[in-house]
């Protein structure tokens, strides 16, 4: 029956959108500040699946990931790609992206999808030269899975993906909304001018804007590697778009917004992904699942540009 | 200093570029297989633009190289008459997105879907595929529906451009170019899945035979031939992109690229004129993707990833996007760089490899080197030259024109500035 797997569909779905969610994160808060698409994010999540794996491979090969407790080791994992990705963010903006502020709008755009193509292409030599592929698969540090009733079954994995994302998310709730960096950040995205005449210095500020959800998408990148195993250059880009999207559907440059968007588009694709085809007679199936994912894009910024949650806009950051 | 230099210089004397074209057609008779020689001669191209000649002596030595000495002395080979066939489709496919781009500042990243759309045109109704979807037992046709096919192809794409456009158009800016991103995905992911439920593009699979042009009889189905047809269709292009960019609706577009309110405060409705950009950029792909797929003989949704898209997007931003002279140089850059440039350093490296110089993984050979060179490209342009190689020259002569116009002094703003300075000219003169 098709009801039956709903369970399951929702687990995956779930899973799925708090990843969207977590990168959403990073297109929304540089959008909220600088009106810029960064569409090298999708990108920095793929270098923190490869960074974290990467991690994992060596850890493994000196027989050290043997006898160590699996939490310790994604722990140190997630700290290692968080700590190179926010990196690389800030480096790529200083790079690629300030020079050409105050440009045309599409100059830092086209900069940007730049980027995203030479890491993709850089990411690829890296592994090809390391290890004469370019497809990795990841040791998983968690198998097993706790069963839900008699139904469904919640692999171990997948709820650590949930839980670290909610983690992530109610950190950074409370960084932008208690800290002095926070409210720094808020400021920015109003007004640049008024914010700098204020003693905050803009500069940084689009810095650590960069660093945090560059750190967040490469955690998820770390995250995604463990939840499916395999990854290869390729895996930013679609999953980039689709973020975006998840950010546009909450309402572009606003943080809830983006958390309620990823995890909703994960689950509307989870759900067509199962059921469009039984419920076509099979003409449509699972392969037009993007096509699901971006005919969302399309409708919200047509009918509803601001996204669900348009008059939290102002809020931005 | 160096711009000093650059603003005295006139161009290239005539006799160094007649010296140039003789020298390399020379070079490229006697030594057959020499590379450099045939680069010699597309880059004449370049220098006869900048050569110091009126415009109609430079349009002649222009025609004489590509209409004569090019099949001339690199007709019988055909892996030179390839490249230049290749490089002439991908400079009309840039003119298109020069359109789109260019002149309307509209960001498209997916307009190889226009390309899929004319090449997929002619492929299904000239082979077999159509039986699967029309009654009758109509098809495959001849090649000489080749002819006709190229306007069928241009009136599907812009078909397809204003289906597309009427609901992408309403989005702005950075927006666009997603939506258009996610456009061209669509299309392709349709593309490869409609072999069911019922079979109109073969799926994955793609389709082959697709007949070559045939006219009057005659097969016309070498480089050679592919070389001329390109051509003509290119002259079309240019032409058409030449007028447009002086016509009623170019200025239409531009006004649009440049201050979307101001234009619609003069009366430009903008839809209207940011849909004609799309579908005149689309028919152009489109009657291209027809030559595409009557060339290659078989199509598979492959041909058209966004990759091609960036492509395309390349040639037009490092040419400089809205410049026609520069949208050429781009293309034929780009294409030279991917089919010729890189392959020859791959075959190369790859003789180093036997030989047991090097040892070369298989991933590192140059020939996929296009995500990274077309990333540092897209990086560098717009850092160090966002106007291109060849930047457009729009701004120049209008206010050149608004400068020695009559009315100059009567009017407000920055235009009685303008006219001011040209009397203090007048006067110092």
């Amino acid at each position: 029956m098709l009801l039956d797997i709903l369970p399951q569909v929702l687990v995956d779905g779930l899973t799925l959108g708090f990843m969207y969610a977590v990168v959403a994160l990073g297109y929304t808060m540089v959008y909220g500040i600088l009106e810029f698409i960064n569409f090298a994010h999708g990108e920095i999540f793929m270098v923190g699946a490869f960074v974290g794996t990467e991690v994992l491979l060596i850890t493994d090969a000196l027989g050290a990931l043997e006898g160590m407790n699996p939490f310790v080791a994604l722990f140190i994992t997630l700290l290692i790609a968080m700590a190179i990705t926010g990196a690389l963010g800030v480096g790529i903006e200083r790079v690629a992206y300030r020079p050409l502020r105050g440009a045309p709008r599409l100059v830092p755009l086209i900069s940007a999808i730049g980027v995203s193509f030479l890491l993709q292409d850089l990411v690829r030599f890296t592994e090809a030269i390391a290890r004469n592929e370019f497809y990795l698969n990841s040791p998983i540090l968690f198998s097993g899975s706790i069963p839900l009733g008699s139904i469904a079954a919640i692999p171990t994995k997948a709820l650590i993906v949930i839980v670290l994302a909610i983690v992530m998310m109610i950190s950074l709730t409370l960084f932008i909304n208690k800290t002095k960096w926070g409210i720094a950040m808020r400021a920015v995205a109003q007004d640049q001018s008024t914010a700098s005449l204020m003693t905050i210095n803009v500069d940084k500020v689009i810095m650590l804007t960069f660093l945090i959800g560059s750190s967040l998408g490469g955690a998820t990148g770390v995250l995604f590697a463990q939840n499916y195993g395999t990854i290869d250059p390729y895996i930013g880009f679609i999953l980039g778009l689709k973020a975006f999207t998840a950010a546009v559907l909450g309402g572009i440059g606003n943080i809830r917004g983006a958390m309620v968007g990823g995890v909703l588009l994960g689950l509307l694709e989870s759900l067509s992904g199962a059921y469009m085809g039984p419920l076509t007679g099979g003409a449509f199936g699972a392969e037009y699942k993007d096509v699901f994912a971006f005919s969302i894009l399309i409708l919200v910024l047509l009918f509803k540009p601001e996204g669900l949650f348009g008059e939290a806009v102002k809020e931005k950051v | 200093m160096a711009n000093m230099v650059w603003k005295s210089f006139k161009g290239i004397p005539l006799p160094v570029t007649l010296i140039w074209i003789a020298g390399f057609s020379a070079a490229l008779h006697f030594l057959d297989k020499s590379v450099i020689a045939f680069l010699g001669i597309l880059s004449s191209i370049v220098l006869i633009y900048y050569t110091n000649a009126s415009s109609k002596v430079r349009m002649l030595i222009g025609a004489l190289v590509l209409l004569i000495i090019i099949p001339l002395v690199a007709g019988d080979n055909r892996y030179y008459m390839e490249v230049a066939s290749q490089v002439g489709i991908y400079v009309a496919m840039a003119l298109g997105l020069n359109i789109v781009v260019g002149f309307a500042g509209l960001l498209d990243l997916g307009y190889v879907a226009f390309f899929a759309a004319g090449a997929y045109a002619y492929a299904i109704f000239s082979t077999s595929q159509a039986n699967q979807f029309i009654p009758g037992d109509l098809f495959p046709l001849s090649g000489e529906w080749f002819w006709p096919f190229l306007i069928v192809g241009l009136i599907v794409a812009a078909i397809f451009g204003i289906l597309l456009g009427l609901p992408v158009l309403r989005v702005k800016g950075d927006y666009l170019a997603i939506v258009t991103l996610g456009f061209g995905e669509i299309i392709r992911i349709i593309f490869n899945n409609l072999d069911k439920p019922i079979n109109i593009t073969n799926g994955p699979q793609g389709i082959t035979p697709i007949p070559q042009p045939e006219l009057l009889g005659m097969k016309m189905g070498t480089p050679f031939h592919f070389y001329f047809i390109v051509l003509v269709v290119i002259a079309f292009i240019v032409l058409a992109n030449f007028r447009f960019e002086n016509s009623r609706i170019g200025r239409a577009w531009i006004a649009v690229r440049e201050d979307e309110l101001a234009a619609q405060s003069m009366g430009i409705s903008l839809l209207n004129t940011k849909l004609a950009a799309f579908a005149t950029g689309a028919s152009f792909a489109g009657v291209v993707g027809v030559i595409f797929a009557a060339k290659q003989t078989f199509i598979d949704p492959t041909s058209f990833t966004l990759m091609e898209s960036i492509g395309i997007l390349v040639m037009v931003i490092l040419g400089g996007s809205g410049s026609i002279p520069g949208v050429v140089l781009g293309a034929a850059f780009v294409t030279v760089l991917q089919v010729q440039l890189l392959k020859e350093l791959s075959n190369f490296l790859h003789s180093l490899q036997q030989a047991g110089v090097i040892n070369l993984p298989n991933q590192l050979d140059p020939s996929k080197f296009q995500r990274l060179i077309f990333g540092i490209m897209l990086i560098l342009v717009a850092l160090y030259r966002p106007n291109g190689l060849i930047p457009a020259k729009r701004k120049k002569t209008d206010l050149d024109a608004i400068r020695t116009s009559k009315l100059g002094e009567n009017r407000l703003g920055i235009l009685s500035r303008l006219a001011k300075g040209k009397l203090s000219q007048g006067n110092q003169s």
